[in-house]
């Protein structure tokens, strides 16, 4: 489908900042559980579609932010090619625009980069109405800050994404998946260890004392990889898909789900919950009903971060605390994108 | 003299050791410009803190003063970024020259500032690691002015640019307050400031210590050279080799001006008549490398090449690269001077932009050799000029920003990789509108109320930009010749 709504769009906006309204921007709500509920107008986002330019060869795409990502990844699969940061959908209904607002990555995180890693321009309307335009179509450009890769990730909270260009990468021609028995420990040890080898390695997880690693590139070296990491192929073509989509059976648990992103050579933290490693080592699933706040301080003290990534009650900090200098900072950057916070107003952090 | 009052230069005594302050003329003049030295500035004073906490100090000094600071590296910048202030203080960050830490195992190494951005890949060899971002100015640049300038190389194709090697970033504010951006995990709670510290020309706050990405060394190398008696041939290699699936780790272009000089200057055995040479690397295991290198060699003849080489060991590696790498020095042969632009488009608009430069060049009767990081579309024209003709400088200065309007127009950017600065200042008002300038000023803002840090510098004024627009209607001649123009 091919929509423009932007001028409505951006009215919407207008009116909203003229009359100090709040707003709630929705894309496919595939992602409406993450971060604190927002209230406000509903401003909608999903019949702004279509893929505006697509060139294989020049390996970008851009596309409007209502764009289904299913609609984005079929028309990169036609040409062999891949959002190489492999975003959750978590729902069909999932749109470009929530899958760049949230920043979120699969497997492939840790080893080809993040969401704004692959992001080179952005046209966006911020919270005084105005159309604004950054970054671009090609793979560098340093004129002006980098206020496409700063929105990536920022959930709606410093402005409505109306155009997201994305850098493309070719799908890897072969892939496959091994597992070796291991304690959490080991497994810590080996993905980090086996992460500075030139080995194609391109996932990872453990969970349950099985470590599960992903090669893929050229089939040669990813057969060769095996024989050198001594571990046996599995058919695991599901596993992958399962672990983005949080589909996999670890995650059928009614507990809060606390994502803890840390270095990725932290040894394992003293959490009560089920847990799953994925990253190679840097992302850590734990289903737990400990304090939020005691949660926060072990991540912390690992040097890294908790969210409370999905739970029934998500009434107060679902992000990390930042320390006061830097929260500091992000008020005044969100004065400056979205003056009167009206643009998914706490939805990351209250005071934002 | 200086142009700071003596209270100001005892008050920096008071934080720094005597010989850390620099206020004669003679010892201020080796601070007056960066790697463009067409634009020159003594500073008000110089000061080479050597602690983050007299950093901290210098920052609460001049904040309360409302003293102007530039914040200096190596001084390689290529756009005017490091140019001092007449009523500033330069802030040199060259003595933070230690390699904090390396750890092999999250390969990450943990650096102070003025750490030179060869030194670390040499320092993570030992483990089988290195720092990809490569300029070719690494054995001299450092890490700072990379972060700052969100610098590129040879190898960002694959690998990526500075902000996407970079994991946290440590930094003292305006107020002289430490601020930590990112953090040794994969990503940090909070808007990405990790992103906006990368390319913001020392606007935002003084880089105090960065972490930042190794990467495990590839088993093997390979390097292709392609002649070619067509740049649009050439161009169209590129855009085939990329669209196959191969990711090289570099893959760069020189037009026929630049392989005469570069082959005439170290003899790396480029083809002389050749219309422009493709440099090709391939990296990854053994395996890889092989696979890769057969097909490029026959897309490479596909696409009409007239001669292909493989280099057949390390040694002939280094020798096509050294064509490339010296490429400045050796147009610079050509030449009393030479001026190096920095656009970036779209790949399959390659002809169309050298068919203006070339347009260009003729009209404005100056001499243009071409070099480009091919793969990411990234050009780096270099205008030969003579500096001690009158006005040529200044006609140099308006050929250049008409090549970067062109790459503008033509759906790229005036910089790829050296940034704005005092140079390119006036082409921001072609590249954004007001409302944009206005957003980048209100983040500005956001981190430097007062306009202390590098200021005037990488976003120009709406005033400014109107000025500039002036300039345009009345064909080149200046309505406000008393307005400074870069
Ligand atoms: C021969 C030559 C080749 C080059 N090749 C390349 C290339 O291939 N790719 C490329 O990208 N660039 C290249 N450059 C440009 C230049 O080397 C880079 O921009 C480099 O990153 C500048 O580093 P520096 O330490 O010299 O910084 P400086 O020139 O000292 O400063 C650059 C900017 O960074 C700011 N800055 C410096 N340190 C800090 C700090 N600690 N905190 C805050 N702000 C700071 C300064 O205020 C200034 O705005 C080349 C330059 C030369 C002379």
């Amino acid at each position: 489908m091919n929509n423009n709504i932007e001028k409505q769009l951006q009215q919407q906006i207008q009116n909203a900042y003229a009359s100090n309204t709040a707003l709630r921007i929705v894309g496919g709500n595939s992602k409406a559980f993450y971060g604190l509920p927002v209230a406000g107008d509903r401003i909608d986002v999903s019949s702004h579609q279509g893929i505006i330019n697509y060139q294989p060869s020049e390996l970008v795409m851009t596309a409007r932010a209502g764009t289904p990502l299913t609609d984005i990844e079929t028309a990169l699969a036609e040409h062999n090619q891949m959002l190489a940061f492999e975003p959750p959908h978590y729902s069909a209904s999932a749109t470009l625009g929530g899958c760049i607002a949230s920043g979120l990555a699969g497997p492939a995180r840790a080893y080809t980069g993040s969401a704004r890693d692959f992001v080179l321009g952005m046209t966006i309307i911020n919270g005084q109405g105005e159309l604004l335009h950054f970054g671009g179509e090609v793979m560098k450009n340093v004129a002006g800050y980098d206020l496409s890769r700063l929105l990536t990730g920022s959930l709606g909270t410093l402005g409505l994404i109306l155009e997201v260009s994305l850098k493309i990468l070719p799908r890897p021609r072969y892939e496959t998946t091994v597992v070796i028995d291991c304690n959490q420990h080991d497994a810590i040890q080996l993905m980090n260890q086996w992460a500075g080898k030139p080995l194609p390695i391109s996932g990872s997880c453990f969970y349950q004392d099985k470590l599960f690693i992903r090669l893929a590139g050229y089939q040669q070296s990813v057969l060769s990889s095996v024989s050198t990491l001594k571990a046996k192929i599995i058919d695991a073509d599901n596993l992958w898909h399962e672990l983005k989509e949080q589909q996999h059976a670890y995650f059928n648990n009614s507990l809060p789900l606390w994502r803890l992103s840390l270095p990725s050579t932290a040894d394992t933290i003293d959490l009560a919950g089920d847990s799953l490693i994925e990253w190679g080592g840097a992302q850590r699933w734990c289903f737990s009903n400990e304090p939020a706040d005691k949660i926060f301080a072990l991540a912390s003290q690992a040097g890294g971060h908790a969210t409370l990534f999905k739970s029934s009650d998500k009434t107060d900090q679902v992000f990390q605390p930042l320390q006061p200098q830097l929260m500091k900072y992000h008020q005044r950057v969100k004065t400056a994108m979205d003056a009167k916070r009206i643009l998914n107003p706490g939805r990351m952090y209250k005071d934002l | 003299m200086t142009q700071l009052d003596h209270r100001f230069i005892q008050q920096l005594r008071d934080i720094l050791p005597d010989n850390a302050v620099l206020h004669e003329e003679e010892d201020l003049r080796p601070y007056e410009c960066d790697g463009l030295s067409a634009y020159r500035q003594l500073p008000g004073a110089v000061a080479l803190p050597e602690t983050v906490a007299q950093v901290q100090a210098i920052m609460r000094l001049c904040h309360q003063q409302k003293i102007p600071v530039v914040a200096r590296g190596a001084g390689t910048g290529l756009s005017g970024g490091a140019l001092p202030l007449e009523h500033g203080l330069l802030l040199s960050l060259a003595k933070f020259n230690q390699i904090l830490d390396i750890n092999a195992l999250a390969r990450s190494a943990r650096v102070q500032p003025g750490v030179r951005n060869l030194a670390i890949s040499e320092a993570a060899k030992p483990h089988g690691l290195f720092y990809a971002p490569d300029p070719s100015s690494q054995i001299a640049c450092t890490i700072g002015g990379n972060v700052a300038e969100n610098s590129g190389g040879v190898h960002c194709l694959k690998y990526g640019l500075t902000v996407h090697n970079v994991c946290r970033v440590e930094m003292v504010d305006v107020e002289g307050n430490i601020i930590t951006l990112g953090s040794a995990a994969l990503d940090s709670p909070g808007y990405d400031f990790l992103a906006l510290i990368n390319g913001s020309e020392g606007m935002l706050g003084i880089i105090t210590e960065i972490t930042v990405k190794l990467l495990p060394l590839p088993q093997q190398t390979q390097v292709l050279m392609a002649a070619f008696d067509d740049v649009i041939k050439a161009g169209k290699a590129v855009a085939e080799i990329i669209s196959s699936g191969i990711i090289p780790a570099g893959l760069e272009m020189m037009d026929q001006l630049s392989i005469e000089a570069a082959e005439d200057f170290v003899h790396a055995g480029y083809p002389k008549d050749a219309k422009a040479i493709l440099l090709c690397e391939l990296d990854g295991t053994e395996t890889d490398v092989a696979t890769a290198t057969d097909e490029v060699n026959s897309i490479l003849q596909s696409a009409g090449a007239c001669d292909i080489r493989i280099a057949h060991d390390i040694e002939e590696q280094q020798l096509l690269w050294k064509g490339r790498k010296a490429a400045f020095p050796a147009v610079g042969r050509l030449s009393p001077d030479y001026y190096c632009m920095d656009g970036t488009i779209p790949r399959s608009k390659l002809p169309d932009v050298l068919h203006r430069i070339h347009e260009l060049s003729e009209e404005y009767g100056l001499r243009v050799a071409n070099v480009f990081h091919a793969g990411d579309g990234n050009l780096h024209p270099l205008i030969l000029y003579d500096a001690n003709i009158a006005g040529e400088l200044e006609r140099t200065e308006e050929f250049g920003g008409k090549i970067l309007e062109a790459c503008v127009a033509m759906g790229g950017s005036i910089t790829g990789e050296h940034g704005v600065g005092m140079e390119k200042i006036n082409q921001m008002c072609v590249q954004f509108n007001s409302l944009e300038l206005q957003q980048f000023h209100a983040i500005k803002h956001a981190f430097d109320p007062e306009q202390l840090l590098n200021p005037g510098k990488a976003v120009p004024t709406l005033h400014r930009c109107a000025e500039f627009g002036a300039m345009h209607v009345h064909n080149g001649k200046l309505k406000f010749p008393e307005l400074p123009r870069f």
